[in-house]
């Protein structure tokens, strides 16, 4: 008996420090960047407006859609909020809102101060929709094709830059 | 100039542990009872050594010396000379020297301390404490260097991260120091009481003082680093139960089991194995703290820069040392029989220190556990306030009644003659909890029993005070502290307000009961920041009774950075804790209010325990 304790004992801490050496060799930082080229899981999004769901066959016909998570109490977004503005000219991509955590009066004040890009607005007020999605912050982004491929995420508010690269993307396929 | 003194200073400090090593293994094969004064004579010169290097960096941290890439890394000419000085442990080189600073001066004591205990025990002590030493003075010269120079010399440094520069911050890495690195000594003393096999009685009396000096520190950096977090890190929250807080959480878990069965084995001469477990595992603990935090695996405000060769080394070091005391103790060890009566002071004890046990397995299965799943599964999830929260609350009640009796029980054998007190201490405890129900306002069931065990407690250690005809002060107001800690805790979780809105210069807005308004806003000019000072003016619209708040937006140049600085007002019955927050493009600030009521109650309670702890370490050492 004794012995079956004693190595159980060993076992369990060459275990634990087996696994903090494999830790070791891994990125602690949060990264969803693996989820590019997957394609999305089911979406269910309650509309802004009324109760309405939207689900992936709402967005099929588009060419490209771009999912943005926003919040009017979120500074960083007011920052992208331009280039969004910018992108909703383009006709080959629509812009799916998805506001998260927010009250409803102050989301409709921050898009009547600023502009509403967004074809479709959604609601997502206590934040677990959103985490499907692999958010783990606000401002985020992430750019798909009719097939529901992910093409491309944005970690923080779009810059210039990434509204060029999309418009490329865009209208290169 | 500064770089090859250092350097100098840990090369002869390694080869002064490695001679201390050698003489203590020479004066093992001696038959006689003596220590060679060399031993003592080096061990000082060790010490002193140590010492100067630890002020050659503090030096080089002061003049700004940046040829030093420790200090160009974490400091600038323009800080101030206090955080100049405390950024010489803000960092992971800098902080590494304090603990081999703690160490040598631990083994250093001991070794002069003990001198009623048999060589062999104390030389084994020094010899595995050196070995400690050793390592992690290896460390420091080939991996972790805080003398390492640069070339050209860089004209300023980057400047310490500006959460960090803080007076409790600056205060908060040695206290906790003394705390988890001064178990090394215990843990060196376990394993040579193991191998020499010198047990019971004397063992417990040669170590005690050691371990409730340890634990009154630790009590007391976790307290500093609970503070700091309450006012600095803008959250309202004095206890997050992340996993960096945790590894300082875990230690003390073991230190208090250690510190009570300690006195069982002191005065019964049982319980040995238990408490030798507990010795290896409080200073494991600690070093596996260190790991955790130095690695990079978690990631927290304490996370330093990531470099893996660190945690591969402090990683082997952790696995060795694991090893070796779980080696010695299979094969050294002795079993005794411990017979324990189960109505008797000892089996009170012993669920104390299961308590213990309880809450370090809940804590370190929450710590570890997303570690776990992201190195096996990749699946990252994380383990918050709900988990420990549920699992450690509705024990705490039971641990709370226990704590309460185990005290008025005896030694050996009991009877229950003070059935009646208990009972009379129990209708008080409902009586006051009821009080605070009918003038307040009602919460939920666990809170209340939360408020009658705790306060069961509380009444239960005054009675003992005024009974016994021996009193022990120190464990009276370590236990009726404790109580308050836990009916505090209580109080604020069930009346804490809080309120989030925004609002511009001028402007006013009534919430419930209160009015904000925000007065005036302006910009003051510092040393080494510039601040955006809001004063924001709460009137109370039922007592009529305005105060002003003044929160801070700090802006730092070096490195530039934002902070957001409460402003709080404590008084004995309640916080007014308001942060301020820009919003980009817009003229409104974002408000943070919370009336936070007996707060400062939370800190005395943890102080007056600390406080029964160092009163325990003056008894013990006049009893000793």
């Amino acid at each position: 008996m004794q012995k079956i304790i004693k190595i159980t004992i060993i076992f369990l801490l060459i275990f634990i420090l087996g696994i903090f050496f494999l830790s070791l060799n891994k990125s602690s930082n949060y990264n969803t960047e693996f989820l590019v080229g997957n394609k999305l899981g089911e979406i269910e999004l309650v509309s802004f407006e009324d109760d309405s769901v939207y689900t992936n066959d709402d967005f099929k016909n588009n060419s490209f859609t771009l999912i943005n998570f926003w919040a009017s109490w979120c500074a960083p977004c007011r920052i992208e909020h331009p280039q969004l503005m910018e992108l909703s000219k383009e006709n080959n991509i629509k812009i799916l809102g998805v506001n998260f955590k927010d009250k409803k009066i102050n989301a409709l004040k921050f898009l009547k101060d600023l502009g509403d890009p967004y074809e479709y607005l959604t609601r997502d007020s206590n934040g677990k929709q959103s985490v499907n999605f692999g958010i783990y912050g606000i401002p985020e982004s992430i750019l798909i094709d009719n097939k529901l491929t992910i093409i491309k995420k944005f970690v923080g508010p779009l810059t210039k830059h990434d509204l060029n690269n999309i418009i490329e993307i865009i209208n290169n396929l | 100039m500064l770089s090859n003194t250092g350097n100098f200073l840990l090369i002869l400090s390694i080869l002064f542990t490695s001679f201390i090593i050698y003489q203590s293994f020479a004066c093992l094969k001696k038959t006689n009872d003596i220590i060679f004064k060399s031993i003592y004579k080096i061990s000082l010169l060790q010490s002193t050594t140590i010492l100067i290097c630890f002020f050659t960096l503090v030096g080089a941290f002061m003049v700004s010396d940046f040829s030093l890439i420790n200090v160009y890394q974490n400091s600038h000419t323009l800080k101030p000379i206090f955080y100049k000085i405390s950024g010489t442990w803000g960092n992971h080189e800098g902080s590494l020297l304090l603990w081999v600073i703690i160490l040598t001066i631990f083994s250093f004591l001991f070794l002069i301390t003990n001198k009623n205990h048999p060589k062999n025990y104390r030389i084994n002590t020094l010899i595995i404490q050196n070995i400690l030493i050793l390592g992690f003075l290896f460390f420091i010269l080939f991996n972790s260097n805080p003398f390492s120079s640069i070339s050209p010399i860089p004209k300023e440094g980057l400047g310490l991260n500006p959460i960090l520069q803080d007076p409790a911050l600056a205060i908060h890495p040695p206290l906790l120091y003394v705390g988890f690195v001064g178990s090394s000594i215990y843990f060196s003393a376990a394993m040579a009481s193991v191998i020499t096999n010198y047990s019971g009685k004397f063992f417990a009396q040669s170590i005690k003082s050691w371990v409730i000096i340890s634990w009154s520190f630790q009590t007391l950096g976790i307290l500093v680093g609970s503070i700091w977090a309450y006012y600095e890190l803008g959250w309202g929250g004095f206890w997050f139960w992340d996993p960096v807080e945790n590894a300082s959480l875990l230690p003390w878990f073991a230190m208090t089991a250690l510190l009570h069965s300690l006195l069982v084995l002191e005065k019964r001469n049982i319980l040995y194995f238990w408490s030798i477990i507990l010795c290896l595992l409080t200073f494991t603990l600690s070093v596996t703290g260190t790991f955790l935090v130095r690695s990079g695996i978690l990631n927290s405000v304490h996370t330093f820069a990531n470099d893996p060769s660190r945690g591969i080394y402090i990683l082997s070091f952790l696995s060795l040392m694991i090893f070796a005391s779980v080696y010695i103790l299979f094969t050294k060890y002795k079993p005794t029989n411990d017979q324990i009566n189960s109505n008797s002071k000892e089996t009170f004890i012993l669920i104390n220190n299961w308590f213990m046990m309880f809450y370090l397995i809940t804590v370190l299965l929450g710590t570890l556990y997303p570690i776990f799943t992201d190195a096996i599964s990749n699946n990252k999830i994380s383990v918050g306030p709900p988990f420990y929260n549920s699992v450690i609350i509705p024990v705490v009640i039971i641990f709370l009644f226990f704590m309460a009796i185990g005290p008025k029980v005896r030694w050996m054998k009991n009877e229950f003659l003070n059935f009646k007190d208990l009972l009379k201490i129990i209708v008080g405890a409902i009586t006051v909890n009821f009080i605070i129900t009918y003038f307040f306002k009602s919460y939920s069931l666990i809170s209340n029993l939360i408020i009658i065990s705790s306060v069961f407690l509380i009444i239960s250690t005054i009675s003992d005070a005024f009974k016994k005809p021996k009193i022990n002060f120190a464990r009276i107001i370590s236990h009726f502290s404790f109580g308050f800690l836990i009916f505090f805790i209580g109080l604020n979780h069930n009346f804490s307000i809080e309120k989030d809105f925004n609002l511009k210069l001028g402007e006013t807005k009534k919430i419930d009961n209160y009015n904000f308004e925000l007065k005036d806003l302006k910009l003051q000019q510092y040393d080494n920041y510039k601040a955006v000072i809001g004063k924001i003016q709460i009137s109370d619209l039922s007592t009529n009774k305005k105060r002003t708040l003044n929160p801070e937006i700090r802006i730092y140049d070096n490195p530039q950075t934002l902070t957001y600085e409460a402003s709080i007002k404590t008084n004995f019955f309640r916080d007014y804790y308001l942060t301020m927050s820009n919003i980009d493009r817009s003229d409104y600030y974002n408000i943070k209010f919370q009336e936070k009521p007996l707060m400062i109650w939370i800190w005395i309670s943890v102080v007056m325990l600390s406080f029964g702890g160092f009163l325990s370490f003056i008894r013990n050492a006049k009893n000793n």
